[in-house]
């Protein structure tokens, strides 16, 4: 044996073994396949689906009214992306049932004396029924209402002269202009399928090995345990570097994202998020002695890591007690990282006050990946 | 009329994603009523495809199954190799959950769990989780749930395997009581001894049936040509394997095998005996023949041999490959533990052991499943902390110094332990790397490698699909590239033909007579007869160690096989220590 110093003897044993991690998975068509497909499937996939906006609402009218006015009113609604006109109705008693069974999911109701109430100058009454059953797309659908009748009274106002148009309040959505949840979505696709693929490779590595029958065999190489963990580590966090960066592009061709802060910091923002996910990961690897168990206790991560990361729901609407769980995810901050470097120039600074609670929560599970590890081969 | 089962020309290929892979090539035999019919073989020679044939969970390529005797449908039940024990049900709970899954009746499971339970004496262990059952009392468990609605065929698909010799022997009680019954047992297995407990043996080898018969007429092929010669009281090591180096190149001797202080020899032809004395060598013209009554390993290979047309002796002439250990071969210890201890909590693994082992000693560690052995190994290999001894290996002390030690061992596990789609140069190269192996040092230990265990034409294939026999060179090529001085070996030749185990054997007694140190454990005794000496660990406390003639005295009469001697040992340790009960 040659004899080198006993660091870089250990860094050529871990070189060693990250090239046969890598060749393995490469080599391993089934895992080769879980790696590029389902991430980019999942990313237009979530991208498409999982939008915020409400589009297509199915919509009765009973129009009572015969003035213009109201003929206005109702081309406004039929108009606007967000509804669909299903039914014309004629009575007020067809209106229960269409919601009962779900046909339509709002009704609008205008009343006879609408179009003479407003060239009188008086304000008149709409009814709308919603189903309350959807209250998300209720809201939604009520919102949209408003902003309809709102700019309605609004052009009337200004056509008749009748009424000076009262003064008003704009809304204009910083980042995102148009509020395309896409721009919400993407960067957030960016970070959580990074963590799912590193998170995943890492948790049933060592698990494959103990099935595989190959672990014994590592085990009394001269690798110590840390550097077994590294070796398992480093594969996984540049797999995910690359998942993370080849997400973001797609993102960045398929849906417009900009990218308007310096890719540098996402990627060394990607750089200590994925040692924090792969530390998580080997937990689950030296807690379980089953590809299968691993897989179970991965999604038992990983599912409350994105509920609790603010992907969907903002952190700052949750309970207190919990906001203070999520700052021990590492999703969360990667999140911010995420949407902060591709919706917004995020400065360095503030980059970094998401990136050192990652690293803290990074070395603090190494540790303790490496302390299960070294307990268990006892 | 009791009922038996025909096959006639069966053959069955399957598909995997590198190969195509032809398991039965025309096998033909029987199952007689009232018969136990041995279906012997080494691991890969296609048993478990014709056991599954047989049972039905899938077709085969081409050929006839057929049943004799009876009017119906016979009862046919099916002991997998890995029995679909519920590990987390207690013994009474998976023998109840197989009567519902057969749908006995309440009258007729109590009267038939009585019988099974006096069959198989598990009735003390109704509560126990059968995932706690030690590796024989799972099999007896398997085979009762197996049988709660009593067959008219029984297939076992190796029964024994993973079993101590001890539950071996209470397995093979257990199923020859239910010959009175009149049903037709198939028994696979790659334990040659066991062929010779069957009424009837098919020998297959590599998908083909080699020979078949009673074990009397298959032996009769080797009638009058196994002779043994004992050897001076006094031979070293060293001078056993010169002698059957010799002896193998003694002309019509097929095969030459030393067993403790005797060596076997098997002729080509019948009544010649082994012409020693013309030999070159002086030791060997002192060595006196006497005939000996051929074992069934003999007639495997004769078998092999005819249907190959081939008679020379596996390879005598093995060179070295370990370059550096034989700097250390001057007798002195280098494996030596004194007081070994192992505690999991309360319980004691390994109790005070102490033995040494030389420079170029083959040393073998034996026990049953669960005694303490596998423990005591990991401990010497460095995987394990002792909780209280010394262990010192290749002079690093374990309890301070483990990954060092580690460096200096070579290791080869039971289960092929390399990355199945990596390719044998792939897997070669990390195996030579973590042990500091670099450039163009780890280059020329590959190439010599290669060269000394023939890897050539499967160099650049993924090892995954490679024949057994080649995946164990490759192993054993892994565990010398860093030169190691001592080499452990974890039940090295279990379940490889006669002829692998031959040619591996070939290799370590090269290895050690340049000064290799070979530590193997196993729980199969046939292997043990290969060692210079050994060690019996059971309930974590050595009981025995010595030779293997030494090891059979000890166990009583000379005479007997070392798996004879083993389970005498293992029981006067239980009658002496009062707590035979309890498994």
């Amino acid at each position: 044996m040659m004899s080198h110093s006993p660091f870089a003897e250990a860094l050529a044993r871990i070189a060693f073994l990250v090239k046969r991690e890598f060749r393995a998975i490469w080599r391993d068509t089934r895992s080769r396949t879980i790696l590029i497909l389902p991430p980019i499937m999942q990313l237009f996939l979530f991208a498409y689906a999982a939008t915020f906006e409400v589009n297509n609402i199915p919509l009765a009218v009973l129009n009572e009214d015969m003035g213009l006015a109201s003929r206005d009113l109702v081309a406004d609604f039929t108009a606007s992306p967000a509804f669909t006109s299903v039914a014309r109705l004629t009575s007020a008693q067809e209106i229960g049932p269409l919601i009962d069974d779900g046909d339509a999911l709002m009704a609008l109701r205008i009343p006879q004396d609408f179009s003479r109430k407003l060239l009188a100058g008086k304000s008149p009454e709409i009814q709308v029924i919603v189903d309350g059953r959807q209250s998300n797309t209720a809201l939604m659908a009520l919102s949209y209402i408003n902003d309809i009748v709102e700019r309605f009274s609004r052009e009337h106002a200004r056509t008749s002269g009748i009424v000076p148009s009262p003064p008003q309040l704009v809304t204009r959505a910083w980042f995102n202009p148009n509020m395309d949840s896409k721009w919400f979505i993407v960067p957030g696709l960016v970070a959580t399928l990074t963590m799912i693929i590193a998170t995943v490779i890492t948790a049933l590595s060592i698990a494959r090995e103990r099935e595989l029958g190959t672990f014994e065999q590592l085990l009394v190489t001269p690798l110590r345990p840390p550097e077994i963990l590294i070796g398992k580590i480093v594969p996984a966090a540049v797999l995910g570097m690359g998942e993370g960066l080849t997400l973001g592009l797609l993102g960045v061709l398929f849906f417009d994202i900009p990218v308007r802060g310096d890719v540098l910091l996402l990627v060394l923002g990607l750089a200590v998020f994925l040692l924090s996910v792969t530390s998580f990961g080997l937990m689950i690897s030296a807690l379980t002695s089953t590809q299968q168990q691993a897989q179970i206790a991965a999604f038992c991560f990983i599912m409350p890591a994105v509920i609790l990361s603010g992907f969907t729901t903002p952190v700052g609407n949750m309970p207190e007690t919990i906001q203070w769980l999520t700052l021990f995810n590492p999703l969360r901050y990667m999140l911010e990282i995420s949407r902060g470097v591709f919706l917004q120039d995020m400065p360095m600074s503030v980059v970094f006050e998401h990136v050192w609670p990652m690293a803290i929560i990074g070395v603090a599970a190494a540790s303790a990946a490496t302390w299960l590890f070294s307990r268990k081969l006892q | 009329m009791p009922y038996g089962l025909f096959f006639k020309d069966l053959t069955k290929s399957f598909a995997t994603p590198a190969r195509h892979v032809t398991a039965l090539k025309g096998v033909s035999g029987e199952l007689k009523p009232g018969q136990i019919t041995g279906l012997v073989g080494p691991d890969a020679a296609g048993k478990t495809t014709l056991v599954r044939l047989l049972a039905g969970l899938f077709d085969a390529d081409s050929g006839e199954i057929g049943v004799t005797g009876g009017t119906e449908r016979p009862r046919i039940a099916y002991m997998p190799q890995k029995f679909g024990l519920y590990e987390d049900l207690s013994v009474a709970e998976n023998l109840a959950l197989y009567a519902d899954l057969n749908g006995l009746d309440r009258t007729t499971r109590e009267r038939r769990f009585a019988e099974l339970h006096r069959f198989t004496g598990l009735a003390p262990f109704g509560k126990r989780l059968a995932g706690q059952l030690s590796g024989g009392m799972k099999q007896k468990l398997g085979l009762a749930c197996t049988l709660v609605v009593p067959p008219d065929i029984l297939l076992l698909d190796e029964p024994s395997v993973g079993v101590d010799p001890l539950s071996r022997r209470e397995l093979w009680t257990m199923v020859r009581s239910l010959q009175n019954t009149g049903i037709a047992v198939l028994w696979s297995t790659a334990y040659l001894d066991e062929a010779e407990r069957c009424d009837h043996v098919i020998l297959l080898h590599d998908g083909v049936v080699l020979d078949s018969g009673t074990p009397r007429d298959l032996n009769r092929l080797v009638d009058g040509r196994a002779w043994k010669a004992a050897l001076p009281d006094d031979s070293s090591v060293a001078a056993k394997r010169d002698l059957q180096r010799a002896a193998n190149q003694t002309r019509g001797v097929v095969d030459a095998q030393i067993q403790g202080r005797t060596l076997r020899v098997v002729m080509t032809e019948k009544d010649a005996a082994p012409d020693f004395a013309s030999s070159q060598f002086a030791p060997l013209r002192q060595l006196t023949v006497k005939p000996t009554t051929p074992l069934f390993e003999d007639t495997y290979l004769a078998a092999l041999r005819a249907k190959r047309g081939d008679e020379a002796p596996v390879a005598a002439d093995i060179g070295t490959y370990n370059v550096q250990a034989g700097q250390n071969a001057n007798g002195r210890p280098v494996i030596e533990t004194r007081d070994l201890t192992r505690r999991f909590g309360a319980f004691t693994a390994v109790d005070r052991v102490s033995f040494s082992v030389k420079a170029g000693e083959i040393f073998g560690l034996l026990g049953p499943n669960g005694a303490g052995k596998s423990t005591t190994f990991k401990m010497l290999c460095g995987l394990l902390p002792p909780t209280d001894g010394t262990a010192l290996v290749a002079g690093f002390d374990l309890g301070r110094s483990r990954a060092d030690a580690r460096s200096h061992i070579g290791y080869m596990a039971q289960k092929f332990a390399y990355y199945g789609l990596l390719t044998m140069r792939q897997n070669m190269e990390f195996a030579g790397g973590v042990y500091g192996l670099r450039g163009k040092l780890l280059v020329e230990r590959l190439k010599d490698a290669v060269e000394e265990f023939d890897l050539g034409p499967y160099f650049d294939l993924p090892c995954g699909d490679l024949p057994l026999g080649i995946k164990q060179r490759m192993a054993l090529a892994c565990a010398l590239l860093h030169s190691p001085s001592i080499l452990f070996l974890d039940e090295p030749t279990s379940g490889v033909d006669p002829e692998t185990r031959r040619e591996f054997w070939a290799r370590l007694n090269a290895l050690a007579d340049d000064g290799t140190t070979i530590l193997i454990t196993s729980h199969f005794l046939d292997e043990a007869e290969y060692c210079d000496r050994m060690v019996i660990i059971y309930r974590g406390k050595l009981i025995a160690s010595g030779s293997p003639d030494e090891i059979k005295r000890a166990g009583g009469d000379e005479t007997r096989t070392l798996n004879e001697a083993f389970i005498a040992l293992i029981e006067d340790y239980d009658r002496a220590t009062n707590n035979g009960v309890a498994a």
